[in-house]
């Protein structure tokens, strides 16, 4: 007994390395550190796991991770700024040293932000910071979005984190207003004040909400204390949770990559976690914060102080708020009054209600279907970890397009006002326009950016058959000139050859195998319809064949190769 | 016509050949991307000292001039410009070692399904169906309703708690409709100015001339916001000429005193209190949204997203020629809700 089971024992150590003396005295150090923390948690197979994992290396992959460190950075000064921030709409006398307001009354919130801009070392620049890095925030994750979008990589298996992100960005939003709120200064305050409009705007509960939201009347000394709640507690750990759920969603499917030699749908290429992405990602948090702060030093951003304390009274000239909510206040001015009408005695403010409340989760409900929608027109139900090129895809980048677009105008019109003083136009007529233009410019971008996308898609396929444009010209015995093209190499060439192009879906009856019109052959039939909406105008990548009929066209290329060549790659869907 | 041996289309052609760096290659470039990653990090090192400096040795009133911004707080500039350099030494340090230094040949992770294999599948499901069978939740639908039942309600205390504590809805109604404009004792309240709450006469008001203007009651009143937000009004002479010969135009001069109006200052669209007021044209524009109001025609909607117009507050003068108003809005002021004609 005691025989097998010192020789279980022995087994145990058997594994164990037999110990070369390390380098140095604090490798040893580190080493025995870490053996410490391995023997209890077992670390060491989830750390060679990930220090192990690949990430591809492209500019546009750093948008998401600027998200991410302003998100930390907000986190970071947001504490520092809870220390010594007082949220309360107590009123009292202003003692502190900035003299304009000295005596004043005024909330303690606003006091003490007063006092963060004045009385507290360095208060001013973390305050900046975090404003700033908020900004940032709203910014890149807005481009990051943008990014995602435009390169298909919320295609299977990735929609959950296309919804993950879209929360993340609409609660971003919020968490923003509701910081921007805390000071409680004239500004802000007038912000909140259109916000008890808004809430008031809603059918039916919209009186009773506002005044259990601010705890009876408007401004009420209960809304600064919740809003900072919200603030700083609950929206932060939303945040923090979704993001946390976000990232460990890109661990698992691992980065997508553009298409490129080498780069398959079944591997990733690039660099590894251990040390080159480390020092990559970990010296760009740097980057960040560093740039942050020195704008922060720089660019003065929300003066508190010059606006004074909140009092529902005093007319604030040119009030705007902080850009991201910047259209939904520009539909504000475009929904006309005649919005709001009467309903069996009751009122309903559609011209107030549709910008304000319904606006932003209709919005994001439309951005967090989309991967949803095209799933069901393309029918495409496998896995995609290859990036598209924007181009490759004309209608989903066109329609991306046009979204932006809309979201433009919106935002524009929130500075109609300031449009119409300095073209010296009637803010009438700016605004009349701008109603036009939100229905008008998404379906002319639209169109424009297909055309784009179609042209840049000919061109590529110019580039692939005819090779590059060498600058060299030659003359020819004859007297005729030509330019020398270079032929791509294979490598550059899979650039712009390693793309699918699919053909719409052909048009069904609608009716089934038996000819009755059924439910589920209409289905298919609207499927179809979408099906040839988005895939009609479409030009296919070169093949080897039609690389070899160019090669034997000529060795030597014509100056004037006919424009558009590889037009005839354009194919109509048939209808049958 | 095209060559059947050709594929139909382009194959991946693999990972073009590495090409070396200078530093790779050359022990002297080596050396001197080194020196560039140290300096680096050693402006962040100076930096971060001269934060601390800075922190201690600046007094935090001194005003500095910086080009292209102009005179701004000569702390904020320097504690920011430190930290700034100390970050973005150790930033732009970490990112030259690894383009420089550290291996640049890219590695290749295999990919795999993300789906389970269908026998993983299987036994998931499996370890499901045989958890809730030993569970016996199918054999015991007591269980089943009554857990079921427990579980979707176990969160109403918490919603019931929140909803119900957080504020008293049932007064909206009635204070929405209210202001310290109404008479309670059957005495007019006189009008007082915004700020100095010294009440008006007439024969102050000057044609052109606006004022900013509350209540007396203000005085009393124990929730000066929340009383100012529902009651602050602007007070406007025009030349009793002025007003518009239609019906709005005669209501509006009819409460009014000798062409003084006064009109709710609180914005029908969302609230922004109103008070641009152009003399030339008798027009008031709000700064929120640009709803523009004609004081002519009682304060008709003349452009802009507000779709009512500003309330009146009909205006007298008392014994003593101060002006007074005799009774409180005929109507709800500021944004619309839903029962606001009930
Ligand atoms: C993650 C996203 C966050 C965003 C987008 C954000 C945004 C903002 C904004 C725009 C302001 C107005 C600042 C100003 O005065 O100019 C603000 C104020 C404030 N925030 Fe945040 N914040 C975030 C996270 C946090 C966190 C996590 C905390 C605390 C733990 C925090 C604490 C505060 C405090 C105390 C104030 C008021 C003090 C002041 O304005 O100086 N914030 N926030
Ligand atoms: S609040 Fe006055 S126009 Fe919107």
């Amino acid at each position: 007994m005691s025989t097998a089971s010192s020789a279980r024992a022995a087994d145990l150590r058997a594994g164990d390395p037999k110990s070369s003396a390390p380098a140095s005295a604090s490798a040893k150090k580190a080493g025995a550190v870490a053996s410490w923390v391995d023997e209890r948690t077992g670390i060491a197979k989830g750390a060679s796991f990930m220090l192990k994992k690949v990430f591809p290396d492209h500019w546009s992959f750093m948008l998401g991770e600027v998200a991410m460190y302003s998100m930390i950075i907000c986190l970071l000064t947001g504490v520092f700024l809870s220390l010594w921030f007082i949220p309360s709409a107590g009123q009292i006398p202003y003692e502190g040293s900035y003299l304009p307001l000295k005596g004043i009354t005024m909330s303690e919130a606003y006091s003490s932000t007063l006092g963060i801009s004045f009385d507290v070392r360095g208060g001013l620049l973390i305050r900046q910071i975090h404003h700033w890095a908020a900004l940032m925030f709203v910014v890149s994750l807005s481009v990051h979005m943008f990014r995602v979008f435009f390169t298909g990589a919320f295609r299977k298996p990735r929609e959950i984190n296309w919804v993950i992100g879209t929360m993340l960005s609409m609660l971003a939003l919020i968490e923003g207003f509701a910081g921007y709120s805390l000071p409680d200064d004239l500004l802000s305050g007038t912000g909140l004040r259109a916000a008890e409009g808004f809430i008031r705007s809603v059918p039916i509960v919209g009186s009773y909400v506002s005044y259990m939201m601010f705890g009876g009347a408007f401004p009420g000394e209960a809304i600064i204390p919740r809003l900072y709640a919200v603030h700083v507690l609950l929206l932060p750990a939303v945040l923090i949770g979704l993001f946390t759920a976000h990232i460990i969603l890109v661990m698992v499917h691992k980065h997508t990559q553009y298409s490129g030699p080498g780069r398959t749908n079944e591997n990733v290429v690039g660099f590894p976690l251990m040390p080159v992405y480390t020092a990559k990602a970990g010296g760009f948090f740097f980057l960040v914060f560093g740039l942050l702060s020195l704008i922060s030093a720089l660019v003065t951003i929300n003066p508190i102080w010059a606006y004074g304390p909140y009092d529902p009274s005093p007319v604030t000239a040119g009030s705007q708020p902080d850009w991201y909510m910047g259209f939904a206040d520009g539909a504000l001015r475009l929904l006309p009054g005649w919005l709001e009408f009467e309903l069996f005695g009751f009122t309903l403010s559609l011209n107030v209600f549709l910008g304000a409340v319904l606006l932003i989760p209709v919005m994001y409900t439309i951005t967090g279907a989309y991967p949803f929608l095209e799933r069901w027109i393309t029918g495409d139900n496998r896995e995609h970890h290859i990036l598209d090129r924007p181009r490759n895809v004309p209608t989903r980048t066109a329609l991306g397009v046009a979204a932006i677009t809309s979201y433009l105008v919106l935002m524009f019109a929130a500075g109609n006002d300031i449009i119409a003083i300095r073209l010296q136009m009637s803010i009438n007529d700016i605004t009349r326009a701008f109603q036009v233009l939100f229905f008008v410019a998404p379906i002319l971008t639209f169109w424009v950016s297909r055309r784009i996308c179609l042209s840049l898609q000919r061109h590529d396929r110019d580039k692939v058959l005819h090779g590059r444009e060498s600058g060299t010209l030659v003359r020819t015995p004859d007297g005729q000139y030509y330019e020398v093209h270079e032929e791509l190499n294979e490598f550059d060439r899979w650039k712009l050859v390693g793309f699918e192009s699919p053909a719409p879906l052909a048009l069904p009856s609608g009716k089934d195998a038996n000819g009755v019109a059924s439910k589920d052959a209409k289905k298919e039939l609207r499927r179809a319809k979408w099906s040839k909406f988005f895939f009609t105008s479409r030009v296919e990548p070169v093949t080897p064949a039609e690389l070899a009929a160019a090669h034997h066209h000529g060795e030597h290329e014509a100056i004037e190769t006919p424009a558009g060549a590889g037009a005839h790659a354009i194919k109509q869907a048939k209808h049958d | 016509m095209s060559d059947p041996r050709l594929p139909a289309t382009f194959e991946n052609p693999g990972l073009p050949p590495h090409v070396h760096r200078a530093a790779d290659t050359d022990p002297r470039a080596a050396k001197r991307a080194e020196r560039q990653v140290a300096s680096l990090f050693t402006l962040s090192i100076l930096s971060t000292i001269g934060f601390v400096v800075s922190y201690f040795a600046v007094k935090s009133d001194t005003e500095a001039f910086i080009p292209f911004i102009g005179t701004t707080n000569l702390l904020n500039v320097l504690l920011g410009v430190f930290l700034a350099l100390a970050l973005l030494g150790i930033g732009f340090g970490a990112v030259h070692w690894a383009k420089t230094l550290m291996p640049d040949e890219e590695v290749v992770e295999e990919r795999h399904p993300i789906r389970s294999d269908d026998e993983t599948r299987a036994k998931a499901v499996g370890l499901l169906e045989a958890g809730a069978e030993s569970a016996q939740l199918n054999r015991r639908p007591l269980l089943k309703a009554t857990a079921g039942t427990a579980l979707g309600l176990f969160a109403l205390p918490l919603g019931v708690q929140l909803a119900g504590s957080l504020g008293n809805p049932t007064k909206a109604l009635d204070e929405l409709k209210s202001t310290i404009w109404d008479v309670k004792d059957g005495k007019p309240i006189r009008l007082v100015r915004d700020v100095e709450r010294t009440p008006i006469k007439a024969a102050d008001v000057s044609i052109g001339a606006v004022f900013h203007v509350l209540p007396e009651t203000i005085k009393e009143s124990h929730h000066v916001l929340e009383d100012k937000a529902k009651a602050a009004v602007l007070l406007m002479r025009l030349h009793p000429n002025d007003f518009a010969a239609d019906d709005l135009g005669k209501k509006a001069k009819s409460w009014g005193y000798e062409g003084i109006v006064a009109y709710s200052k609180i914005c029908t669209h969302v609230g922004c209190p109103v008070g641009l007021y152009e003399q030339q044209t008798h027009h008031l524009l709000c700064p929120c949204h640009q709803s523009t109001f004609d004081v002519t025609r009682d304060c008709e909607v003349i452009f802009g997203p507000a779709k009512r117009p500003l309330p009146q507050l009909k205006i007298t003068v008392d014994a003593e020629g101060y002006l007074v108003a005799p009774q409180g809005f005929a109507e709800p002021v500021g944004p619309s809700y839903w029962e606001r004609k009930k």
